[in-house]
């Protein structure tokens, strides 16, 4: 089964800082006096409140629907009444509202009846597994917030060799998925056989960091315990950025998920503990995901994990940690190395939600962003990028917008772990400048699809014009002709029927005969022409004359004109 | 309330530019040491004068070029330029050749083509070719390690431009172990018989400098350790050097000088790990380096035994500057997850 460790390229140590909020037990956190629950809480489309302001809803119940495939439901994490469903600040970087569902907890926290499976989760067919599993909104709990029953659907033909739990929690300050392991590790493993059944894999492998060892003994004792000889704990070196689902596959199996690809492309699939503890309690308990651990660290006067509803605000958990050391400088939402800083601390705890950091001034490591200096293409950067890049090039192209030529170096390819920008000595803001690269890239991806769609958009234009007038003339000739076959059955066909059946058996001649006609019809109308001219006086005469002749002059010259240019028609 | 909100990541190691450099000047501390006992105190009034040029000249083009002054000034780079210099020419040579050579190296090489971290050349080579050139005389009277120049002395050679310090400079200097014996094998000599018969010549290099070249491998070696250089470019030039040394050297041992000669005469070792090291003007992907350090390496031969100049190291460091751009572009590591 596992046999060595593989070493991947490049990535630093770091200063972890994970001790001070692994001091105190886990606690559940207080309910607070408003929960702001955020429709998009994963990745994919927002879900679609079902739910009306003014509603009572219980603990558990759905609230809102999963919109499409990639999406994912939400559910009231504890029972009262909706106050109200409009926009409100997301835990996001670009510190966006979107919609969100505002409960006002009633207290008496009541759940709606519960039905789990207790029984052998073997007995239940994976599919229906993963519609449990889809139904009680669990996404990835590890930052990405993927819907798990995506994850757990690889297609018939996939053969998953290796389910990978990822306990490795290489990020600093986060210590949320180290101390579930701690409480819960029977539940873990529970999780951990269903997703294995979900998804028939062969082996599981539970990667965590050896910076961890009461996780990784209790983790241990729990495998033991079930004696499942499929399943291993592998501890792997503390080494950042060890925990990212790229380094760490290949840490476990030495293979690479192929660039644009996929895990199971290469018969791997990788969860994080926390979602495979959730996936125990809605297969075993039928509870929905309304809460999670969550580190709230940094400058508090209490560093700790808390057990929190979704929708608690980041506010109320520093309170409950004691409040900060000092002012509130900075507010990181998820760890040192790839957390988003926010402008403002009243935002609400997501599905995703794993870390809570508070920047006083007091963490040293903190750094606030020094002068930048140039690059000096040391390649200290290219010696720590797990990807295998060269930052520094980036950094030269996307400075220059050179967008072309950096996705030539393989820009999509990084994954923002910012290795590159802890080690360089000119203080650049790297990953900043390839953020921006991306952005830039998508930006004129979208302009160049609107621009074709607008080419293609006006062609069609063009196109359904000469239509509309090719279809009009051709109508009009048909009429015209059907017209005139009429006109002459009636001046002929009821005297002449030779004539007639001449017309009915050979078309051709009776085109030729309507044409006869046209022209007979043409020269009977330019002799008879119709003048109210009998009577009038000479010098109006005169005019009159005047005017044809004008007239027929023009003809002429327009004529011979159309002969020269026959494009300038118009 | 509007919090300060960076972007990601929130941590840094705390290094920087004048980190580096600054262990860059702590590695050739030996080595400068070493120099001043067996040679006098030229080379630390050169250093001196490279230092108060390379200063004075780097805070008058920031301010030229309108650039904040206090963070570049202390960034180290200017000095080390200046000290590379300093080294790479006679210790004995009038003030006015460093000063030069420092300015240009400066100015000309590197803020005219955008300063720090902008500059293709090596700057220091550049002020190096720029005096050798136009400086053939004084830039190849070197010091001999038994001339024993005191402290007063040296400021006469620097300083001064009577006869009397004409002569001096006559009496103690000579040509380098690698000139002599250029010049000899073209006087028909062979190589065991120069050797023998003069005493520019040391144990494994030329006479004092061998061991100079010692403390600056020794220099080098702990920037390695310190992780400030990468081993590719001195590992690669000094194999390369080696391997076409060899070569010839087992061809005909009279008309060619031994590896162990070449690595330890001359500006090898200094080069190796301080010249060619030059992160700014240098390769830098790890096969990139590989190639740029072994071609500087077979240059440096090439140029010694047949070109018109003793000693190689900055014409080759400057033919390979201008390569690095293309064998970066051509040895580009395979990323993660493809093929």
């Amino acid at each position: 089964m596992l046999g060595k460790l593989f070493q991947f390229k490049g990535g630093v140590r770091l200063p972890y800082h994970k001790e001070i909020s692994t001091t105190l037990a886990v606690e559940t956190a207080d309910i607070p006096r408003r929960l702001v629950l955020p429709m998009s809480q994963h990745i994919g489309s927002p879900a679609k409140p079902v739910v009306e302001s003014g509603q009572y809803v219980l603990k558990g119940e759905k609230i809102a629907q999963a919109d499409g495939y990639v999406s994912a439901p939400v559910h009231a994490p504890t029972s009262g009444l909706i106050e109200d469903i409009g926009d409100y600040p997301l835990p996001h970087p670009s510190g966006m509202l979107a919609q969100c569902i505002v409960i006002k907890p009633d207290g008496k926290d009541e759940w709606i009846t519960l039905t789990g499976h207790s029984g052998d989760y073997k007995q239940l067919d994976p599919s229906l597994l993963r519609n449990m599993i889809r139904s009680a909104g669990i996404v990835g709990l590890g930052g990405a917030g993927f819907p798990t029953a995506i994850k757990h659907n690889p297609g018939p033909d996939r053969t998953i060799n290796t389910l990978i739990l990822n306990g490795a929690e290489c990020e600093p300050y986060i210590t949320c998925d180290d101390m579930l392991m701690q409480d819960k590790a029977r539940e873990i493993i529970c999780g951990l056989l269903i997703t294995k059944h979900a998804l028939q894999a062969k082996h599981c492998v539970i990667a965590i960091e050896d910076n961890k060892p009461q996780a990784i003994s209790r983790m241990q004792q729990a495998v033991d315990e079930f004696g499942n000889s499929q399943i291993e704990v592998a501890v792997i070196p503390t080494l950042y950025p060890a925990g990212s689902e790229k380094q760490l596959i290949f840490t476990i199996t030495g293979k690479e998920i192929p660039s644009n690809g996929l895990p199971f492309h290469i018969g791997v699939v990788c969860q994080n503990i926390g979602t495979t503890a959730a996936v125990y309690r809605a297969i075993n308990h039928g509870e929905p995901l309304i809460s999670r651990y969550v580190t709230i660290t940094g400058d508090v006067k209490q560093p700790r994990n808390l057990e929190v509803l979704f929708g608690t605000s980041v506010n109320d958990l520093i309170e409950q940690c004691g409040g900060s050391t000092a002012d509130i400088q900075r507010l990181i939402i998820g760890g040192a190395m790839m957390g988003f800083a926010m402008q403002q601390t009243d935002i609400p705890v997501i599905k995703t939600t794993n870390c809570i950091l508070v920047d006083a001034g007091q963490s040293k490591d903190l750094q606030k962003h020094k002068y930048t200096m140039p690059c000096i293409r040391c390649g200290s950067c290219a010696d720590v990028c797990p990807i295998n890049l060269l930052p520094q090039n980036l950094y030269w192209f996307s400075k220059a917008q050179e967008l072309d030529r950096i996705q030539e170096y393989d820009i999509f390819d990084c994954i923002e772990c910012g290795c590159c920008d802890y080690v360089c000595p000119s203080q650049i803001p790297l990953v900043q400048y390839y953020r921006f690269a991306k952005s830039e890239i998508w930006k004129r991806e979208r302009e160049q699809e609107k621009s074709d769609n607008a080419r293609k958009r006006h062609e069609f234009h063009l196109f359904r014009i000469e239509r509309d007038k090719a279809e009009k003339a051709e109508k009009l000739r048909l009429k015209k002709e059907a017209l005139k076959l009429k006109e002459k059955a009636k001046e002929k066909g009821a005297d002449d029927k030779a004539k007639s059946t001449i017309k009915e058996t050979a078309p051709k001649n009776a085109a030729i005969l309507a044409a006869v006609a046209r022209a007979k019809a043409k020269k009977e109308q330019q002799k008879i022409k119709p003048k109210n001219t009998d009577d009038l006086t000479e010098s109006q005469q005169k005019l009159v004359k005047e005017i044809d002749e004008r007239r027929a002059k023009q003809r002429n010259i327009k004529s011979t004109g159309d002969k020269r240019k026959p494009d300038e028609k118009e | 309330m509007s919090l300060y909100a960076p972007s990601s990541p929130h941590f840094h190691n705390n290094n920087s530019v004048t980190k580096i450099m600054l262990q860059v000047l702590y590695a050739l501390v030996p080595g400068i040491l070493i120099y001043i006992y067996l040679f006098g105190f030229g080379v630390a009034i050169n250093i001196l004068l490279a230092i108060v040029t390379a200063l004075g000249c780097e805070a008058i083009m920031l301010a030229m070029r309108k650039r904040p002054i206090a963070p570049f000034i202390t960034d180290g780079s200017a000095v080390i330029t200046g000290v590379l210099l300093a080294l790479s020419i006679p210790s004995i040579a009038p003030w006015w050749i460093i000063v030069l050579g420092t300015a240009f190296a400066i100015i000309i090489a590197k803020h005219l083509y955008g300063g720090l971290g902008y500059n293709p050349f090596n700057p220091a080579m550049v002020g190096y070719a720029m005096l050798l050139i136009s400086y053939p005389k004084q830039m190849t009277q070197w010091p001999q390690s038994d001339a024993s120049i005191g402290f007063t002395q040296s400021l006469e050679l620097i300083f001064s431009d009577n006869a009397s310090s004409q002569a001096l400079a006559d009496a103690v200097s000579g040509a380098t172990p690698l000139d002599y014996l250029k010049n000899q094998l073209g006087l028909s000599r062979d190589i065991p018989d120069i050797m023998a018969n003069s005493e520019a010549f040391g144990i494994f290099g030329g006479s004092g400098f061998e061991w100079v070249s010692i403390a600056f491998l020794a220099g080098g070696l702990w920037l390695i350790k310190k992780k400030v250089i990468h081993w590719h470019i001195p590992a690669a030039m000094i194999t390369a050097l080696s391997a076409i040394a060899l070569v010839f050297y087992a061809i005909d041992s009279n008309q060619y000088a031994s590896p162990i000669f070449h690595i330890f005469s001359g500006a090898t070792l200094l080069g190796a790990f301080f010249i060619a090291t030059d992160p700014v003007s240098a390769a830098t992907t790890a096969k990139g380096k590989i190639i740029y350090g072994a071609c500087i390496g077979l240059l440096t031969y090439i140029i010694r035994t047949w070109g018109g100049f003793p000693d190689a190291i900055a014409f080759a460091v400057l033919l390979m500057n201008m390569s690095a751009p293309t064998i970066d572009y051509y040895t580009k590591p395979k990323t993660y997850g493809h093929k």
